[in-house]
């Protein structure tokens, strides 16, 4: 493990949505460099984890550390230009460009009044080929497709470039072939350019490729640590209440239902 | 997607602007040249021809412009906020709140209160409207507006009820607030600052606007102070159609078509679209007021029904081609 402090960390953390708590005693450290994925059934708080991890909402005990600093003591500027977060959905009410989304993540960088300089407008550009949307930079958003937007949405994410990116399922509507693209792209920014990742996925097989830690959030307790400890066919089918079988491919494991 | 230069079509539209201007200046019970209006205001003489410029057609197209580019703003933001094209401040009883808060000022004999009266009333709907369609948390832009439509439809009877028991020769000077009517008119210059202001408002949260525009959660994870921006827009836009409302009544359909119509040419970047909007919003009020005055001269038409018998039909329109 890491000397280096955690970028972001939470301690002591309790969720709650009305009516219900989600868990307690969620404890982990998230480092530079490291790749999570949260892995849970439907309605385990997955979504709820990342919006209180990305300091969007208040959680019902504990704190998150961003940088070593409670995350609601950010200024929601300053904190955007650390931590930056996928939601599930986005909307797209009105006619925009696919570049002006992307450009819309270089927001907290950019000063009131000022205008988007060129390298704005190139970290953009950059973003949107990095999810290979580059020749529909000028399409209207409203004329794509659902996976095309979602790619779109990503771009607008890595034109932020935030040391922390939160993804709440960033593989929505993707095809497999963008799927496996994005996190590969996702996992590379968190080995080669020190970002921390931390995403909810369904796709068990592509969290044990991509993931180099977990958390499983079970309607009892939280597990989170290295994924190769938690990433088993055993622990899965607990934690799904659906018989899961692990197969050795040359790349990795796959798992199967029974 | 983007036709044209963004400032090409600010350009364009100020063009308009200004040749609306000059056909108020120009038309009216007496012709007067484009050259004798020009005279009439760089070089004020005493001639009657000089002073219906200088004192009646310019403070009334003073004034419909900046009515015409206020209601505008207030759709442009209210839209925005609301991720609805059908958002405006008729439309969701901004004006009729105002016009009731105006209204009681007069029944009261309280003439100095109209225009505190008026922003009254439009933060009440606005307040309204919010509170009654708050729920799990979060603004549900659906339930907001149709919040909206019926607490409109509450300010009418309001209104009904104002004018049924107001002293008869109170009634017709009252209709005014109602149908939207410049002629009571006679000063451009607290309408356009109120419009100075707010522009300079609106271009100070425009960039936040237009993130808001793609959701909440996402705004926020880019830094945008969500509650407070949303606040603050929201009493801008009630701002401004207490104004407008204060000025002429209650003009309705400007709010509606003109942000509509307007970001189909340059889009949702809010940057460019309320500035484009209110310059559209001015020249479309300045020349349907122009028109309603001279078209069944010497009788005069209130604008408020013609842009609503010029609204519905463009907005319907506009409505089918969006759709494609």
């Amino acid at each position: 493990m890491s000397s280096a402090p955690p970028i972001l960390a939470c301690r002591d953390l309790a969720l709650s949505v009305p009516g219900r708590t989600l868990c307690r005693n969620v404890a982990f450290d998230v480092h530079a460099g490291e790749c999570w994925a949260i892995i849970g059934r439907n309605g385990a708080g997955k979504t709820t984890l990342l919006q209180t991890l990305a300091g969007l909402r208040k959680p019902a005990a504990g704190t998150i550390l961003l940088a070593g600093v409670p995350i609601m003591n950010y200024a929601p500027r300053k904190r955007a230009l650390r931590l930056g977060f996928l939601p599930q959905d986005t909307f797209d009410a009105f006619p925009a460009s696919a570049l002006e989304i992307a450009l819309g993540g270089r927001h907290p960088h950019i000063p009131r009044w000022h205008p988007e300089s060129a390298a704005d407008l190139k970290l953009a550009r950059d973003a949107l080929a990095a999810v290979g949307m580059d020749d529909a930079a000028t399409r209207d958003v409203q004329t794509l497709s659902g996976g095309e937007r979602r790619r779109v949405a990503l771009a607008m994410l890595l034109a932020q470039d935030p040391e922390v990116m939160l993804l709440d399922e960033p593989t929505n509507h993707l095809d497999i072939a963008h799927e496996v693209r994005s996190l590969e792209l996702l996992a590379q920014l968190a080995r080669a350019r020190g970002r921390a990742v931390v995403m909810a996925l369904h796709d068990l097989t592509l969290a044990a490729r991509y993931a180099t830690h977990a958390v499983l959030m079970g309607s009892e307790n939280v597990d989170a640590g290295a994924a190769g400890a938690l990433l088993t066919a055993e622990k899965l089918s607990a934690l799904y209440g659906q018989e899961l079988v692990a197969v050795a491919h040359p790349h990795g494991t796959a798992f199967l239902p029974v | 997607m983007q036709r044209f230069p963004h400032w090409i079509v600010i350009a364009a539209l100020a063009l308009v602007a200004l040749a609306a201007v000059a056909f108020a200046l120009t038309a009216g019970s007496v012709d007067i040249g484009v050259g004798a209006v020009a005279r009439a205001l760089l070089w004020p003489a005493d001639d009657a021809d000089g002073a219906v410029v200088r004192e009646l057609r310019l403070p009334r197209a003073m004034a419909a412009f900046a009515v015409g580019a206020l209601l505008a703003l207030a759709g442009t933001i209210m839209q925005v906020l609301l991720r609805n094209p059908l958002a405006d401040p008729y439309v969701l009883g901004l004006s009729g709140g105002a016009a009731c808060g105006a209204l009681t000022a007069l029944l009261a004999g309280a003439v100095a209160m109209v225009t505190p009266a008026a922003f009254a009333g439009a933060l009440v709907s606005t307040l309204l409207v919010f509170g009654l369609a708050r729920g799990k948390g979060a603004w549900a832009p659906t339930r907001l507006l149709l919040t909206g439509v019926v607490v409109a439809t509450g300010w009418g009877a309001l209104i009904m009820l104002i004018l049924t028991t107001a002293p008869e020769a109170q009634v017709r000077g009252m209709l005014f607030w109602l149908v939207g009517d410049l002629s009571g008119a006679t000063r451009g210059g607290p309408g356009l600052l109120a419009l100075a202001g707010v522009l300079v408002v609106a271009l100070f949260f425009a960039r936040d606007a237009t993130l808001l525009a793609r959701g909440d959660t996402t705004a926020a994870s880019l830094g945008v102070p969500v509650r407070g921006t949303t606040l603050a827009l929201h009493a801008l836009a009630a701002f401004a159609t207490a104004v407008a409302v204060t000025l002429a009544g209650s003009v309705g359909f400007v709010g509606l078509v003109v942000p509509h119509a307007v970001r189909l040419v340059i889009g949702n970047d809010q940057r460019w679209l309320m500035p484009a909007a209110a310059v559209a919003g001015g020249a479309l009020l300045t020349l349907a007021d122009t028109v309603a005055r001279t078209l069944i001269a010497p009788a005069q038409l209130p604008v408020g029904v013609l842009t609503a018998i010029v609204g519905v039909p463009l907005f319907l329109w506009l409505l089918r081609r969006s759709d494609r």
